[in-house]
């Protein structure tokens, strides 16, 4: 855009602006909880104990409940219903208002609470930055160390079948 | 508008609140005129009292289809509140409701309009949650029925003034018919199908 036009519309630029603004936070939530989700709780409560947590409440105390799971044959044939899983999911506000949702699997409660929380400490904008480099990032370290020994181990015991073949022949 | 940021909460014990609140409305049910209270408490949107708001909790989920008095229904936060906390679909026709809400008696509309239940399931009628103004003083009203050891006296200032006379229809209806739950802040006292009331004082 040419200065100019950003000059003549600056009411639109700066809607454009919210518009970017709430994209990158969804994003950085949607991050956080790609991470807090494979997180163990104990893990999340370590790193939120040394973190100066702001008042809040539970909006949603943390409950259980199932979801079906749904396949599909083949991968991309007709859907069929896999089995159900246990979700557990909880909700918090911070006394400023921002409200952090948390879901994941499995029935400890306590974790969904906890990643409520974090959701809501993303969304503020006094915490938002300092919940990302001390609870998120090096949770999301431990994370990748994690899947990159898990491949690690996984490629060693990967087989040639050429090799096999050529050798019995 | 309401955003999810003004939401009042639900209960802060879920399980056991829950369950305390299930506890005073089935003993209200069992002595028909007694009056109970409802101990654990929960946020209120808009013009829901306490009491209604721990029953809504107990009792809502999502196969129990709701019908709210246009006072409620009007009021965005009590239509949040409870799709956020209970899931329970929020119905226009009354006469598939599982519960009505009705904040004020004055909105009653006939109970004909209400679910009776088929003889075959009495059970599937409507539940009226009524809120009323007070259930320890006002007009005095003498109850007979089962659950009761021959008259239970209830005090109460009810709207609409003519509910008991309107609730005549249960009479007839048997085994069909229709249970109101009254509710002042937090007590409760409740009106099962079984219950007549056979005199008024003043």
């Amino acid at each position: 855009m040419k200065l100019s036009t950003i000059i003549d519309n600056l009411d639109s630029a700066s809607s454009v602006d919210r518009v970017t603004q709430q994209n990158n936070q969804q994003a950085q939530r949607k991050a956080a909880m790609a991470v807090l989700a494979h997180a163990e709780a104990g893990e999340i409560a370590a790193r939120l104990r040394a973190f100066a947590l702001p008042a809040h409440q539970d909006l949603r105390t943390p409950e259980n409940g199932l979801v079906m799971l749904r396949g599909r044959v083949g991968g991309d044939g007709a859907p069929f219903n896999l089995g159900e899983a246990t979700v557990s999911r909880a909700a918090v506000r911070l006394a400023s208002g921002e409200v952090g949702f948390g879901y994941t699997l499995g029935r400890d409660g306590e974790k969904a609470r906890l990643i409520a929380l974090c959701d809501a400490l993303v969304q503020s904008r006094d915490f938002s930055a300092s919940v990302e480099r001390d609870v998120i990032a090096p949770l999301r370290e431990q994370l990748t160390i994690r899947r990159k020994q898990a491949a690690a181990e996984t490629a060693a015991t990967k087989v040639d079948f050429y090799t096999m073949v050529r050798g019995e022949g | 508008m309401t955003t999810i940021a003004e939401l009042p909460p639900g209960f802060a014990d879920k399980v056991l609140s829950a369950q305390s609140t299930f506890r005073s409305v089935m003993d209200a049910m069992a002595r028909p005129g007694s009056v109970q209270r409802i101990v654990p408490m929960a946020g209120t949107p808009g013009p829901m009292m306490r009491g209604v708001a721990a029953i809504a909790l107990t009792l809502f989920d999502h196969d129990t289809p709701l019908w709210l008095d246009a006072r409620m229904a009007e009021s965005s936060d009590v239509v949040k509140w409870l799709k956020f906390h209970t899931g329970a679909p929020v119905i226009q026709d009354s006469s598939i409701a599982s519960f009505a809400l009705i904040s004020d008696g004055a909105l009653l509309p006939a109970l004909e309009r209400f679910a009776l239940g088929t003889s075959e399931y009495p059970d599937r009628s409507t539940t009226l949650i009524l809120q009323v103004d007070s259930l320890d003083a006002g007009q005095g009203f003498e109850l007979r029925g089962p659950g009761i050891d021959g008259v239970a006296t209830l005090r109460a200032s009810i709207k609409p003034a003519d509910l008991f006379e309107r609730l005549r229809v249960n009479e007839t209806l048997f085994p069909r018919g229709i249970d109101v739950v009254l509710v002042a802040d937090d007590a409760v006292v409740a009106i099962p199908r079984t219950t007549r009331v056979v005199s008024k004082g003043s």
